[in-house]
């Protein structure tokens, strides 16, 4: 157990800071909508490294090595100082290691160096109203034309379509053949005459994902990513870092001290909400999950770095544990004010903290559901990392 | 950055392990369970060199850290070993370290597994009604509940003012009264002082909190080991049991069950691992990483030990399986040095809150 990171990555986490103390502030707030203020802060933090850093210079990224720690304490400074990490979104975070992964030198050289940047922004056209935990039944088609894919169908979940350039989506392309493998990665332009987008507002509210609709979408033949009949393998392989990346300990943390604050400044009969015993003990009690969840994250990232020790079932369970801890967690937040957590949208001079307990409350219940819900974690749990047998399956119903 | 166990780590624990999958399977603990000895498998874990893990070399001991102490307890939970581990092999060590008494003759006799020391110390966490040491440095009078390893021939014993006390087991003035608890791999008692001469080994509140708090995160380490044993003993007996004409590990609602036992019990691991590091690495994180630690630990060791057992149907509540041990060890280590609401408001308080 050593957990110092070494001159070198001291050396590194100075450089970060002093580039935030002098550039922080020129940081926009806004991340997830391109604007030519957040434009303009992504290509300056691409030109220091702290955005598509390990991406090739080719593609108009920063080509440093991939190294897991540097990548951590810029995460950990930007945190710290609340900065705009720069632009996120699933073109950048799942499209492009795909394309660098599986797609073609033309591909790469089309789509990376836009999307790096947010000219070119992406939408995931994946679940559909019949495929969510088991994605692999999707029906939306694709049928070749001539030098065309024709598309008919329906997307669903799909947040930002509403506003993405493009979409990247599983669609059938092999009617015949087994499930898994009659499905292919395709890109398609939002503007295509025949799509229709219809924004689906969820139980907070605010629509964020949509319905898209497909009737004869024709788009060139060429825009398939890998080969017909292997789109199952290109979406998994980054279907497996979404997983990762919801749950995430260091991001609850930051929640964490914000309830922490909330109850030593929010009060009732003139009595703190911390002093009161079974509120305290419930915060306490979220304080010793998350304190867990950061350990385990430690351990994984120290196997990631090392390349040693076994952490299957430590990475397994974090999307399961670090998103029922959220919602609990904002749960606290809610309960702990009483009739003042009801509070809810902007025009309520009441409302703390812009009305985000309850906002996050029922998101993270969202997410829960959404990713693998956590019924499928348990199977994966079971399976995978325990070795239990899969269900026997029934005969087809149809 | 190494965030895990070192290679001589790994090994300490299998060498452990292996004895006590040897020398102290369920059969032994059985034994144990009636007659309430269990001097040849701490004989047998002395010659490992369990006995002086943590004290020096010039002391004949072999110099390891609380870390690796740790991780022994993990193993001796596991196999819900009867032994005087904790008192004996790592608080009194540290006490007499850490209080000036590096060349107390106890030592050596702590290494070599001769000598054995049992913990009063519940009263120093929270005196109940009919409890409580009142000591002047020199004399003791009172009550101490459920000491650890009740069965040791001496005991560390804290009173009213935070002091720390190495007292004879045949002392005078001290009556010993053996109290049946419902962990019966571990034996418990209380001791009587009526003007008992005690030697005090120092009387800075500081060393004796963190000395509980050292005991907590072996007590925690112990509920990870059990729990985990309880997870694989129900994932093994789900494999093999069918009902329906299948084996019961393959209905969801078994599997279900056992998925929430790993994703609960599995981040205790790094959570058992940091605590103990810090004991040596990060002295000002103790209180609130062995507080969290043992009181999350508990908590989900409480929630594996019920779970398990119900995987196990019918079975899991017989004695013929025996299960049970691992339930109450599990029940055992919540309780002492702390049960979770009061070692949480220990967590908040040391935080500022």
């Amino acid at each position: 157990m050593d957990l110092s990171y070494g001159p070198e990555y001291d050396a590194f986490r100075d450089e970060v800071r002093s580039f935030l103390t002098a550039r922080g502030a020129d940081a926009p707030q806004d991340r997830a909508k391109p604007s030519e203020n957040t434009r303009a802060w992504q290509r300056t933090l691409i030109e220091h490294g702290y955005a598509a850093r390990t991406i090739p210079k080719e593609y108009g990224g920063y080509g440093a090595e991939p190294d897991i720690l540097k990548s951590r304490i810029i995460a950990e400074e930007f945190a710290q100082a609340r900065v705009n990490r720069g632009l996120g979104g699933q073109g950048i975070a799942m499209l492009v290691p795909t394309l660098l992964e599986v797609g073609t030198e033309e591909q790469r050289q089309q789509f990376i160096p836009p999307t790096l940047t947010g000219e070119m922004t992406w939408c995931q056209g994946y679940s559909e109203p019949g495929a969510g935990s088991d994605l692999a039944s999707l029906r939306t088609s694709a049928v070749l034309d001539g030098d065309e894919w024709v598309i008919n169908g329906q997307k669903i979940w799909t947040s930002t379509a509403h506003i993405a350039d493009w979409m990247f989506a599983l669609v059938r392309t092999e009617p015949e053949a087994p499930k898994h493998q009659g499905i292919s990665f395709l890109l398609l332009r939002m503007d295509t005459p025949g799509i229709e987008v219809r924004p689906l507002v969820d139980m907070t509210g605010t629509a964020n994902f949509n319905e898209v609709f497909f009737t004869d979408v024709r788009v060139p033949k060429g825009q398939i990513v890998g080969n017909r009949g292997e789109g199952w393998q290109v979406a998994n392989a980054i279907l497996r870092h979404e997983r990762d990346s919801l749950g995430d300990p260091n991001a609850t943390l930051t929640r964490l001290n914000a309830l922490t604050e909330l109850m030593k400044t929010e009060t009732m009969g003139g009595q703190r909400l911390i002093d009161h015993p079974t509120y305290r003990d419930r915060l306490m009690r979220i304080q010793g999950r998350v304190m867990a969840m950061r350990f385990n994250d430690m351990r994984i990232l120290s196997s990631n770095i090392n390349k040693s020790g076994d952490t299957a079932l430590a990475r397994m369970v974090v999307k399961l544990q670090g998103t029922e801890l959220r919602h609990d967690l904002e749960a606290l937040g809610i309960d702990v004010m009483g009739e003042l957590g009801l509070g809810y949208g902007k025009d309520n001079p009441y409302v703390r903290d812009g009305g985000s307990w309850q906002f996050h409350y029922m998101f993270y219940l969202g997410l829960i559901i959404g990713g693998g819900t956590s019924q499928i974690q348990k199977n994966i749990i079971s399976e995978r990392g325990l070795g239990m047998p899969k269900e026997p399956k029934l005969p087809a119903t149809r | 950055m190494d965030f895990g166990l070192s290679e001589e780590q790994t090994l300490l624990q299998d060498s452990v392990n292996r004895f006590l999958e040897a020398e102290a399977p369920l059969t032994r603990v059985r034994e144990f369970a009636e007659q309430q000895t269990s001097d040849d498998v701490w004989e047998g874990l002395a010659s490992l060199g369990v006995a002086g893990l943590t004290i020096g070399e010039s002391a004949g001991g072999v110099g390891l850290t609380a870390f690796d102490a740790a991780l022994v307890s993990e193993s001796l939970g596991y196999h819900t070993t009867p032994s005087p581990y904790v008192g004996s092999a790592v608080i009194a060590p540290m006490a007499l370290t850490r209080s000036g008494h590096e060349e107390h003759p106890l030592l050596g006799d702590l290494a070599a597994g001769t000598a054995t020391v049992g913990l009063a110390l519940n009263e120093a966490v929270a005196a109940r009604a009919d409890a409580g040491i009142n000591g002047n440095g020199e004399i003791l009078n009172g009550k101490a509940l459920y000491v650890h390893d009740f069965g040791a021939a001496n005991y560390l014993v804290a009173d009213q003012d935070q002091r720390l006390y190495l007292v004879d087991a045949g002392a005078h003035g001290l009556a010993r009264q053996p109290l049946a608890n419902i962990d019966q791999t571990r034996v418990s008692g209380a001791l009587e002082f009526r003007d008992t001469p005690a030697t005090c080994l120092s009387d800075d509140a500081d060393l004796l909190a963190t000395l509980i708090d050292v005991g907590r995160v072996m007590l925690a380490a112990d509920s990870l080991g059990a729990a985990q044993c309880m997870l694989d003993q129900a994932v093994a007996y789900a494999k093999e049991r069918e009902q329906f004409n299948r084996p019961i590990a393959s209905f969801q609602a078994v599997k279900h069950m056992c998925a929430e036992m790993a994703a609960a019990l599995e981040p205790c691991r790094a959570m058992v691992w940091y605590a103990a590091h810090a004991i040596d690495a990060a002295p000002d994180e103790i209180r609130v990483t062995a507080c969290h630690t043992k009181a999350h630990t508990s908590e989900v060791a409480t929630f594996v030990a019920k779970t398990a057992t119900e995987v196990h149907g019918g079975m899991g509540f017989t004695d013929l399986v025996g299960l049970h041990y691992w339930f109450k060890r599990i029940g055992y280590n919540r309780q002492m040095l702390g049960a979770p609401e009061l070692i949480r408001e220990e967590a908040a308080l040391a935080q500022g809150l």
